[in-house]
């Protein structure tokens, strides 16, 4: 740890952090029962205590816990910067992301005084007791939901980045004229297909992956055996990089749920189940605003959905717990967008009054569910399945739908995306273009659910499977940059504009050269 | 082929009398009864064509259209005086009453002889058949749906004692042992005749709960549970009271089950799950299982409280339709393959195959049951409904069987998937002669047993690795179905063999 690539504030905030984690006593703990063991001499009190640690298993707990922090916390580049420079270090991408909270918050608010519903009110005892009766099937009768409508859909959100404008960028007159010829008009840097080709080496097109490689007709001594030894093997080891290294590949089905847990260092615990209880009972209390906008969303999206109809009533008992959950409200820290801020009636505009609304600090819009419902295919128990979706949010999800120049914001990923697209299906892009339906219109809204709903539910989790194998969500766009690489070949192009708005249906030709997610990507980048 | 030289039941025709000499060159002729998905299919096949005559069929029943029958000529085909709703044949008489005597049919004209020289396949109903079978003759190369006693497995009484019959002998034959194999049924008796074995039984479980169904209408119609013998006795009152109803003259044979109290959930909800099973002949018995299907899902969730709530208790789409809040756009659907990812995911892929095998052991012990029954003829085939439910050790039961399951597609996915389905169908009965009746796949379908189990390895011709997998069975239920790629491949691959 004493590496000089780390600055010394950085270690002294990983230390602190692990200071006050359950880790910390959990180790102490771990120690002293390695003390009071007899065989242990007092000459060699250190070594005996380290070695009883590694044989534990405690070693690698602390180095799971190290690691996560690591994956989740940027690395300081100044030594302080100014806590918005963490957030967001461009002042025009800030300032807009601004005046979009602001937009947001005032939909709300109006949609709020129009129905005349508080944003947040207790519920009456009788009530709670219903609702506690009826948590595991919460989709049979909810609220009214006839006046709610979403807040905001993809849609607007990408009227907003359009819009977006350097304002110490002068390109020419002509509008257009110099590499920004998609309608994102922000000048970031993206990577170009051999930088991709290079981060994704194992994606290529001679490596093979599970969820290709590994189906039911093949015979499995090709590459399945094999893979499922090294797969429990990895497992066994409970080691996140390790994890992750093994998943760049792709999780075999019945491991990933195991694997996605090591790589995102959860361990469901004693603490974690009360946790989860004490959030439960928040939403039992209380009723928000905010519910009716997460069921409505459920309803419109989930519910609607052939894969996913079945597992509605575990959506809301993520969902309806997360909008309760103050944990959430630290990857702000990081995050370009701000948590929104209401008062206590009849104190508006007193800062000691403030408090976050919804006690997360996230709005949803429409399609918010969609997020976690690929993740009912893994995990039974509903616990399980609400802790490694608020990472995965806290981690990824988050930049889908804010403002910033992170690379792996929805910025970069649109910018990342039209420049693919390009620079190597030139005609595709202009044809798009000129017959007025610009690509990123149509992709916009798969990127911002990074493809949930709009890919089958495996392909999706063989996707997700690489975002956080690679701990990067270039792979949303650069999908895309192998996609039509492939299809415009051998299609039409005035059909593939139909055949864009229909991914599954690309898909399904695709799949008939190599099914599964990355078949595209490996063509692109590794041809 | 596992057996070397031998030739399978369907294709001895074939080889020994060239079909080209009735068929030839020309096109295949086919009539069709229905109005669905098959008929699309049909039409869509290439050099295929209808039998004029069809086109007065009555556009809203896909039921029976006997008078088509006759000898193809139009005039015949009117359907005066033809009442739209047909009885089921196999309905009210009791067992093996011959359904031709049943009332409703009577005002229909006897069939003439020879009446079908004109078509080659006919996809016909079970009415027809049942009156036109013992009178008519086939040509070498027709083919025609449904076996003459098909109800012998559809109908679940006789289901029930077949299999019963079959798992007694195999316990004479082979020891209580083998007979373990046959527990995928819950304890079934037929009513009235076994109504006093039953109340035995019942006395003896207390507080379980029954499921009480009419041996023979489709669709979930006149199901209802119960938990008290009480409750029995008065439906007995309301039903068999004597001549409340003079059509009725004798009672409705209903069949007793015990009900599967812990059926597998998922999102809280119960499912079965439809698998397509082709039997091509019983003699030797051979089977072809479909890779795709689907699952249905209760609409609301599961719950033992409610047992007069049949919504909660029934998978069928058709029950499900009535519940207040269906949403057919929905469709309560997953794909087989689907519901086998699910559970892979949540089990292992171990607990899957050994659940999937389950299914396959099912098919084979109640084919196997009737095989000495069913009236084997090479003209004939069958296309099953096998209704799957798991419970929550995932072991597969056997709910009901259908020999016409329903080919109305209820969106866009379960048209492709009935289209394909059928499709691959009319490839595996090969009326075109193109392939060379070794296949172990054709389409989505595979070779589940002939005269014996199949390996998905030995001498496999699209793909043999001589590798290690002798022990896999060739059934791929809920597997990856990419039939368009397969059928390609197969077919170049039996052109080239016919060459050479």
């Amino acid at each position: 740890m004493g590496d000089s690539n780390y600055s010394k504030a950085y270690i002294q905030a990983l230390i602190d952090e692990l200071k006050t984690s359950k880790i910390y006593t959990d180790l102490q703990c771990a120690a002293q029962v390695d003390l009071a063991k007899p065989t242990l001499r007092l000459s060699e009190l250190k070594k005996g205590v380290l070695n009883g640690l590694v044989n534990s298993g405690w070693d690698r707990k602390l180095r799971n816990a190290i690691y996560r922090f690591l994956q989740t916390n940027p690395k300081l580049q100044a030594p302080t910067p100014p806590p918005e420079h963490l957030k967001e270090p461009l002042v025009y991408l800030r300032k807009a992301q601004q005046s979009w909270e602001k937009r947001i918050l005032k939909s709300l608010n109006s949609m709020c005084t129009e129905l005349n519903i508080p944003l947040a009110r207790k519920r009456p005892e009788k009530d709670q007791k219903e609702w506690a009766q009826k948590w595991t099937e919460l989709g049979i009768d909810g609220p009214d939901l006839s006046q709610i409508r979403p807040v905001y859909a993809p849609k607007d959100f990408l009227e907003v980045i359009i819009g977006l404008q350097n304002p110490n960028y002068h390109g020419s007159d002509t509008p257009g004229f110099y590499h920004l010829w998609g309608i994102v008009q922000v000048p970031l840097k993206v990577k170009d297909i051999d930088e991709l080709r290079l981060q994704y080496s194992d994606m290529s097109i001679n490596q093979c992956q599970s969820g290709i490689d590994d189906a039911q007709d093949i015979p499995s001594e090709l590459f399945e055996q094999e893979r499922v030894k090294l797969g429990k093997k990895v497992i066994s080891a409970n080691h996140g990089p390790l994890a992750q290294e093994f998943s760049k590949k792709g999780c075999p089905t019945s491991m990933r749920a195991t694997l996605w847990c090591q790589i995102l260092a959860i361990e469901v615990d004693e603490i974690d189940i009360l946790y989860y209880e004490q959030l439960k009972t928040n939403v039992l209390q209380h009723e928000l605003l905010v519910d009716s906008l997460l069921y409505k969303d459920v309803k419109l999206t989930a519910t609607n959905d052939d894969q996913y109809f079945v597992f509605e009533d575990f959506l809301y008992q993520v969902l309806l717990p997360f909008s309760r959950d103050t944990h959430v409200l630290k990857h702000f820290d990081y995050n370009s967008a701000s948590p929104p801020k209401s008062y206590i009636r009849g104190r508006l505009g007193m800062e000691e009054f403030a408090v976050n609304y919804p006690p997360n600090g996230v709005i949803p819009f429409h399609g918010f569910a969609m997020y976690v419902a690929p993740m009912c295919f893994l995990f039974k128990e509903t616990i399980t399945l609400y802790y490694v979706f608020r990472e995965m949010y806290i981690r990824y999800f988050f930049r889908l739908h804010s403002i910033s120049s992170h690379p792996q914001g929805i910025v970069g990923l649109s910018l990342l995306f039209e420049s693919l697209l390009q620079t190597h299906e030139p005609d595709l892009f202009f044809h798009l273009k000129s017959v007025g339906c610009h690509p990123l219109k149509v992709a916009f809204k798969w990127l911002v659910r990074a493809f949930s709903g709009y890919l089958s539910s495996d392909q999706v989790l063989l996707l997700w499977d690489r975002i956080l194998a690679y701990n990067s969500m270039e792979i949303l766009a650069g999908r895309f940059g192998g996609f039509n690489n492939i299809t415009s070949h051998s299609i039409d192009p005035v059909k593939s504009l139909l055949q864009m708005k229909a991914p599954c249906f690309v898909h399904g030709a695709q799949r008939t050269k190599r099914p599964g997610a990355g078949s595209s990507q490996r063509e692109a980048f590794c041809q | 082929m596992s057996k070397g030289t031998k030739v399978p039941g369907y294709m001895q025709g074939k080889g020994s009398r060239n079909p080209r000499g009735i068929i030839g060159d020309r096109e295949i002729r086919y009539k069709c009864s229905l109005q669905n998905t098959i008929l699309d299919v049909l039409r869509g096949r290439p050099g295929w064509q209808e039998v004029p005559g069809q086109n007065n069929i009555q556009p809203n029943v896909n039921q029976a259209n006997p008078k088509q029958a006759g000898s193809g000529s139009t005039t015949q085909g009117t359907t005066s005086g033809y009442k739209g709703s047909v009885r089921n044949p196999q309905g009210p008489g009791t067992q093996s009453a011959v359904p031709t005597r049943l009332q409703g049919f009577q005002s229909i004209p006897p069939i003439t002889r020879n009446s079908d020289g004109d078509w080659d396949f006919y996809w016909c109903d079970r009415e027809w058949l049942a009156q036109n079978y013992d009178t008519m003759f086939l040509y070498e190369h027709q083919k025609i749906l449904h076996f003459r006693n098909h109800y012998e497995l559809t109908r679940k009484n006789l289901m029930v004692k077949n299999l019963k019959r079959l798992k007694k002998q195999t316990e004479r034959e082979l020891g209580k042992a083998e007979g373990q194999s046959f527990e995928f049924f819950p304890t079934t008796y037929e009513l009235p005749s076994e109504y006093h074995i039953f109340v035995e039984e019942f006395k003896k479980n207390p507080g379980i709960i029954w499921i009480m169904k009419p041996a023979a209408r489709a669709q979930g119609r006149g199901i209802f549970l119960f938990r008290r013998l009480k409750d029995i006795t008065d439906w007995k009152k309301g039903e068999y009271q004597p001549l409340s109803d003079p059509n009725r003259e004798v009672p409705e044979t209903y069949v007793v089950q015990r009900y599967i109290e812990n059926p597998y959930l998922i999102g809280g909800r119960k499912f079965d799950v439809r698998v397509y099973v082709l039997v091509v002949s019983y003699n030797p018995l051979k089977v072809w299982l479909y890779r795709s299907g689907f699952a249905r899902f209760s609409n609301t969730r599961f719950s033992l409280d409610s047992i007069e709530d049949t919504y909660v208790h029934l998978t069928n789409v058709a029950i499900q339709k009535n519940a207040p809040d269906y949403d057919p756009d929905k469709g309560c659907k997953w794909s087989t393959q689907q519901l086998r990812k699910y559970l892979s995911a949540k089990h292992g892929v171990e607990a899957v195959k050994k659940a999937f095998k389950g299914i396959d052991n099912i098919i084979i012990k109640s084919l196997q049951s009737v095989q000495k029954i069913i009236i084997n003829d090479k003209h004939c085939f069958e296309m099953y409904g096998y209704d799957v439910l798991f419970d929550s050790d995932l072991k597969p039961w056997l709910i009901e069987i259908n020999a016409s399951p329903s080919l109305t597609a209820s969106g866009k996915e379960d048209y492709d998937l009935k289209f394909g389905l059928l499709n691959d169908l009319l490839n595996v009965l090969d009326l075109e002669n193109r392939l060379t009746g070794k296949e172990k796949r054709v389409g989505g379908w595979d070779l589940l047993w002939e005269d014996g189990p199949i390996l998905a390895d030995d001498g496999n011709m699209e793909c043999a690795p001589n590798g290690t997998t002798a022990s896999i069975p060739n059934s791929f239920l809920g597997c990856h179905n990419e039939r368009k790629r397969q059928l390609r491949e197969l077919y170049t691959a039996a052109q080239s063999i016919k060459k050479s």
